[in-house]
C-alpha cells in the first residue's frame, strides 16, 4: 500500500504539485489522467523517490520512505521514450536489473524467459533494442520493469510514442500483465479513453492538483467539478449557462422540466454535457433544441465531430454516421436532459446527469 | 513507366565537375605525373616508370619516418580519446558554467597552427620560456632542442593541448543528446556509475567517437606545422614525421619524383588506416558476445 500524505513539491517558488493525499492499494491499477504539464510526471517522480517532496510524507506499507533513495525502494518505471540499454541484447536488457541485484544465474535465466514469454519477446531475445520495432522496444522496457518484481510499477505515458495500431495492441495487454504481476500499477495518460479501458482507479489532475480520485467509472460518471469533467472527456465537456427557477431549468434559449434537479435551490448554474450526447435530430421526445451555427466538421469514417457555435459558447458534438455539412450554415442540435450535469457557481458538481445516477 | 532522358541535366552538374577537377583531380594527376617521370626542370619529363615507388618502398629514411609517425599517432589517440571522453563526462551540462567551459574548450581550436607551434616553442625554452625555465629551476634536465625524448614529450603535450578539446566537444555533443530518462531509468535499476558509462553513455557516443578517432588519426598522421615550428624535425631526425620529411625531400632537395611517389603512398596509407578504423568501429557492436558477464 502506497500512501501520500499531504505531499507537495515546489521548485524555485513555482508549485509543481499542490498538497496531495492519495492511498493506492496493493495490487491496484491507478490511472493518472490529465493534460500535458498537469503534474502527472511530477507526481510519479515523487512516488518513485526520484524527487523529494517539499512537504508531506510518503508511506509504503505503513513505513515512512520519504527520504529513502530511489535505488532502495523497489520501484520500476517505464517512460514515454523507449529506454533500454542500447548496446545490450534484449535478453541482457531484461536480465540487467536481476544481475545488479546479484541473483543466481539459473534464476535470472528462468525469470528472463518467463517475462519475455509474457511480453511475446521470446523470438527477439538475441537482438539489440534498435533492431526492434517501437512496440517491441517498449515491450522490452516493460519486461525490464516487471522482471524485478517491484511492488510499485510506474508507467509514464508508455504508449504515447507508439503508432495507433501498436498502441491498441499493448493497451489490451497491459491489464493482463498487471494482473499477473500483483504490483501497484500507476499509469499516466492524457487520454480519457485509455483510463476507461484500463479501469481500476483514476486520479484526474489539473495544474498540479488532484481534482478527484476514485474508481474510474465513478469519476467518469460523477465528476466532482467542471474541471474534472473537462479533463475526463474527449473532446472536453461542453458547457452552457443555466438557471433554475421553480420547476423549470433554462439552458440558453431552451427550457426543460427540473426533473431530477427539482431539489436544487433556485439560481444560476453551469450545465455540462459530453460530446456524444449531442445529436443532430430529435431522438427523444424530451430532447431540447439549440439553434447553432456550424463551424466545421471532422469525419472519422463512422462518426462525425460537429463543431458548432452557440452564442459565445463553442461546442463539439460526436454524432454517428458521416454528415457532409457546410461550415457557416445554421444548424439545430438536440440534447437529452438526462445527459445534463449541473455545476454550481464555484463549478462544483450540483447534480450529476440522470443517466449517470442510474448507472 | 519510361524515364524521360534529359541531357540538359549534365549542364547542371557541370559547375561541380569543373570545381572538383581543378581543386582535386588535376593537382592529384600532376602528382601522379611527377611520380612516374624524372624531370630536371624546363617542363622536360623523362619516363621513369615505377622507379621512384621502388626507391621509396625500400628507403630506410621513409621507413623510419613512418615508424615515428605511427608511434606518434598511436600515442596521440591513446591519450586524447580517453582524456577527451573524461573531460566531456565532467563538463557542466547546462547553465552559465557550461557556456563558459564550451568557450574555453573551443579556444585552442581557434589558434592558427603555427601560432600554437610558436607558443610552445617559446613556452618550452629553458632561457626565457615559462615551462622550460620552471622545469630547469626544479632541477629537471629538460631541453627539447637536444634531447629527443624531451622533444617528443613537448610535441605530444602540445598536440594534446591543441586537440583534446575537439574530442571532448564531440563527445559532449553526443552526451547531451542522451535523454534524462536514461539516467533516471539507470538510477531506478541501481546501475553503477561504470554501468551507466559502459551501457548507456558509451554506446550513445559511438557515432561521434568514430568521427573523433578518424579526425584525430588523420590530423595527427598528417601533422606538420606545429612540430616543424617547435623542433624543425630535430634533434637529429627524432621528430621528423612523414610530412616534415616529405617537405624536406620535395622543397629542400627538390627530388620531385621520389617526393611525388612518397605523397601517393602517404595518401594511400592514410586512406587504408582510416578505412580499417571505420570498419572495425562500425562492426564492434556485432562482434560483441550476446551475453556478456554481469554488469
Amino acid at each position: 500500500m502506497l500512501e501520500l500524505q499531504g505531499v507537495s513539491r515546489s521548485v524555485g517558488g513555482r508549485v509543481h504539485i499542490h498538497p496531495t493525499s492519495l492511498t493506492l492499494q496493493r495490487g491496484s491499477m491507478n490511472v493518472l489522467l490529465g493534460p500535458t504539464l498537469s503534474g502527472k510526471t511530477s507526481l510519479m517522480r515523487l512516488m518513485a523517490g526520484l524527487d523529494q517532496p517539499t512537504t508531506g510524507r510518503i508511506l509504503w506499507d505503513g513505513q515512512d520512505v520519504t527520504g529513502r533513495r530511489v535505488q532502495d525502494r523497489g520501484v520500476a518505471m517505464v517512460y514515454q521514450q523507449f529506454i533500454n540499454y542500447p548496446g545490450l541484447s534484449v535478453y541482457e536488457n531484461i536480465a540487467s536489473p536481476l544481475r545488479i541485484l546479484g541473483r543466481p544465474r539459473d534464476e535470472i535465466d528462468r525469470k528472463v524467459r518467463e517475462t519475455a514469454e509474457m511480453l511475446h519477446l521470446t523470438p527477439m531475445l538475441a537482438r539489440k533494442p534498435l533492431e526492434l520495432s517501437g512496440g517491441q522496444q517498449q515491450r522490452c522496457a516493460l519486461a525490464r520493469a516487471l522482471v524485478k518484481g517491484a511492488g510499485l510499477v510506474l508507467l509514464d505515458e508508455p504508449l504515447a510514442n507508439l503508432d495507433y495500431k501498436l498502441r491498441e495492441e499493448l493497451r489490451i495487454e497491459i491489464p493482463r500483465i498487471f494482473e499477473a504481476s500483483g504490483a501497484i500499477f500507476v499509469y499516466a495518460t492524457t487520454e480519457p479513453e485509455e483510463a476507461l479501458l484500463l479501469g481500476g482507479n483514476t486520479a484526474t489532475l489539473w495544474e498540479g492538483r488532484v481534482t478527484q480520485f476514485g474508481p474510474t467509472p465513478t469519476v467518469y460518471r460523477q465528476p466532482v467539478d467542471a474541471t474534472t469533467a473537462r479533463v475526463f472527456s474527449d473532446p472536453p465537456m461542453n458547457f452552457v449557462g443555466a438557471r433554475k427557477q421553480g420547476a423549470a431549468v433554462s439552458l440558453g434559449e431552451s427550457a426543460l422540466a427540473a426533473g431530477s434537479f427539482a431539489d436544487l435551490p433556485d439560481g444560476a448554474y453551469l450545465a455540462g454535457f459530453r460530446a456524444n450526447h449531442l445529436s443532430l435530430a430529435r431522438h427523444r421526445p424530451t430532447a431540447v433544441e439549440f439553434a447553432c451555427r456550424l463551424v466545421g466538421t471532422e469525419i472519422t469514417g463512422s462518426e462525425t465531430f460537429v463543431h458548432v457555435e452557440h452564442g459565445a459558447d463553442r461546442w463539439v458534438g460526436l454524432v454517428e454516421g458521416v454528415h457532409l455539412l457546410t461550415a457557416g450554415q445554421p444548424l439545430s442540435v438536440w440534447l437529452d436532459p438526462a445527459h445534463v450535469y449541473l455545476f454550481d457557481a464555484s463549478e462544483r458538481l450540483a447534480a450529476p446527469a440522470a443517466y449517470a445516477k442510474a448507472a | 513507366m519510361e524515364k524521360t532522358q534529359n541531357n540538359r541535366a549534365w549542364l547542371l552538374v557541370l559547375p561541380v565537375l569543373v570545381v572538383v577537377a581543378f581543386s582535386a583531380v588535376i593537382p592529384l594527376m600532376t602528382v601522379v605525373n611527377y611520380s612516374v617521370n624524372d624531370t630536371f626542370g624546363n617542363n622536360a619529363f623523362f619516363w621513369a616508370g615505377l622507379e621512384w615507388f621502388d626507391e621509396m618502398v625500400h628507403s630506410r629514411r621513409l621507413h623510419e619516418a613512418l615508424g615515428r609517425q605511427a608511434l606518434f599517432s598511436a600515442i596521440i589517440l591513446a591519450i586524447e580519446v580517453p582524456l577527451g571522453i573524461f573531460v566531456a563526462l565532467n563538463m557542466p551540462k547546462k547553465g552559465f558554467w557550461s557556456s563558459l567551459v564550451l568557450v574555453l574548450m573551443a579556444l585552442p581550436l581557434l589558434i592558427p597552427f603555427n601560432v600554437v607551434g610558436t607558443i610552445w616553442q617559446i613556452f618550452g625554452r629553458t632561457d626565457i620560456g615559462l615551462l622550460g625555465h620552471t622545469l630547469k629551476a626544479l632541477g629537471l634536465d629538460y631541453n627539447y632542442t637536444n634531447d629527443p625524448l624531451d622533444a617528443w614529450i613537448t610535441v605530444i603535450v602540445m598536440d594534446v593541448w591543441h586537440w583534446t578539446s575537439l574530442v571532448a566537444l564531440l563527445c559532449y555533443a553526443g552526451l547531451q543528446s542522451i535523454p534524462q530518462a536514461y539516467y533516471q531509468a539507470a538510477r531506478i535499476d541501481q546501475a553503477s556509475r561504470w554501468a551507466v558509462f559502459r551501457h548507456i553513455e558509451l554506446p550513445k557516443m559511438k557515432g561521434v567517437l568514430l568521427i573523433a578517432v578518424l579526425l584525430r588519426f588523420m590530423d595527427s598522421f598528417m601533422i606538420y606545422t606545429e612540430p616543424f615550428v617547435v623542433t624543425g624535425g630535430g634533434p637529429g631526425n627524432s621528430t621528423t614525421f612523414l610530412s616534415i620529411d616529405l617537405v624536406k625531400m620535395a622543397v629542400g632537395q627538390f627530388d620531385l619524383g621520389p617526393a611525388a611517389a612518397f605523397s601517393i603512398m602517404y595518401f594511400l596509407v592514410i586512406l587504408l588506416v582510416s578505412w580499417v578504423f571505420y570498419t572495425v568501429m562500425t562492426n564492434i557492436d556485432r562482434s560483441q558476445s550476446d551475453i556478456p558477464e554481469a554488469m
